[in-house]
């Protein structure tokens, strides 16, 4: 078989591979995902986290600005506390912003969702943030309306 | 000892069998070793793996473009079907991206490449021993197990993975056309959530692992059956049929495997 075809076909199907992978990197997964450099930590103490996970988005009137970046028990008041990674490009919170644990959807994945106050002094890297709202818990909420009119107590 | 007899016959029949696949081991072994250790001619072998990527990267693309495209395709029609009814067809992005990166990807792509390319170095490297051309290198000095044997092996290692990545890209786009072209799911949707939900270090890099190591071993398999087989048209065949149970038996049970050590941890 001619060789000289027979190189530019394998250069080709070198070329389309590649092409798919950088497109399997770029288009299908986000490789542009918010780097550790990037970004300044916030930390926010909930009741409940529900089904929060790390990596969970954050988000402030419904735009991404950071990720979950840890999630650990606090061993005095025995709450969690949610270590969050936001973007530099995101500094301009007030420093009486409050955070709640929000649901996407009746059963989608939960977010943390920030409310920004009115306060002049923003938040900095390792500011713990002061009011927070829990994650709704569906089972408890049920739970509630189920056993509305027995109340035991 | 009327029982003993057959009991002896029994024992026998499976130390023979030990034995043997202890020493098919050890030759699949010693021939990948030699193969793939020792001085290269690196110009005449690059020509040689150009060669091989043809027969089997740049041949095997048009079966896993189609069967990309299909499964994507397929996919995309279960998926919506079901996930409408529950209003989460947001998650058909998610879903068509994750189970094809994760899982039908990397091992539909490495069973086609078994019977499309595994089969194919079989029977070829086979049919040079039964026509001793192999012998009939080692008489001229030429170690066949460099000159033949070495560039398919690389070829398969390096055509796979790049074939994977192929088959998932089309298959994306056959889940997007059906779900979102034919069947009306948001297309912004579909692309930011499946953005969301797919890492690229999670389940990209390791998509990518699987596949290298399923082209290792069907690469593997494929050359070692055709070196070691029965030099006739019956032996020839035979081989020819292990290579292809072999291997798929392998890439699904390897593939159980590595995801259990690369998603068994994800609660």
């Amino acid at each position: 078989m001619d060789m000289r075809r027979v190189e530019i076909m394998v250069g080709v199907f070198v070329v389309i591979g590649f092409a798919a992978m950088i497109a399997l990197a770029l288009k299908i997964s986000s490789i542009n995902r918010l780097t550790a450099d990037s970004t300044y930590r916030v930390y926010a103490k909930f009741d409940n986290i529900g089904g929060l996970k790390v990596r969970s988005p954050i988000k402030v009137s419904g735009v991404v600005v950071g990720r979950v970046a840890d999630i650990s028990l606090d061993q005095q008041s025995l709450t969690a506390v949610v270590e969050m990674a936001i973007s530099v490009d995101y500094r301009q919170f007030p420093l009486d912003t409050s955070a709640k644990i929000n649901t996407a959807g009746l059963l989608g994945e939960q977010y943390i969702a920030l409310s920004p106050g009115g306060e002049d002094d923003v938040i900095r890297d390792g500011d713990s943030l002061t009011e927070t709202q829990s994650a709704l818990v569906l089972e408890e909420l049920i739970g509630k309306y189920l056993f509305a009119d027995k109340k035991p107590e | 000892m009327t029982a003993g007899f057959g009991l002896t016959t029994y024992l026998r029949q499976l130390g023979a069998d030990t034995l043997d696949m202890v020493a098919t081991s050890g030759r699949a072994g010693m021939l990948l070793g030699r193969a793939l250790v020792g001085s290269y001619n690196v110009r005449r072998g690059f020509i040689l793996l150009i060669k091989q990527l043809y027969v089997v990267g740049v041949l095997s693309l048009a079966i896993i473009i189609v069967s990309g495209l299909f499964i994507g395709m397929v996919l995309g029609l279960q998926g919506y079907t079901i996930l409408v009814k529950y209003g989460a067809d947001a998650s058909l992005g998610p879903m068509v991206a994750l189970s094809l990166v994760r899982e039908l990807g990397p091992v539909v792509a490495a069973l086609l490449f078994a019977g499309r390319a595994g089969s194919a170095l079989t029977a070829e490297i086979g049919l040079m021993k039964a026509t001793e051309q192999l012998s009939g290198m080692e008489m001229m000095a030429v170690d066949p197990l460099h000159r033949i044997i070495a560039p398919r092996l690389w070829a398969g290692l390096i055509a796979l993975p790049l074939l994977t990545a192929i088959f998932n890209v089309v298959g994306v786009y056959g889940g997007y056309l059906v779900g979102v072209e034919w069947l009306g799911a948001d297309s912004g949707g579909f692309w930011s959530a499946m953005q969301s939900a797919v890492d690229f270090h999670d389940d990209i890099i390791n998509g990518v692992i699987k596949s290298m190591v399923f082209a290792f071993v069907v690469t593997w398999i494929a050359v070692f059956r055709g070196y070691d087989c029965v030099p006739t048209s019956e032996g020839i065949a035979r081989a020819t049929t292990q290579t292809v149970v072999h291997s798929s038996l392998a890439v699904l049970g390897l593939d159980f495997v590595l995801t259990a050590l690369m998603f068994g941890e994800i609660g």
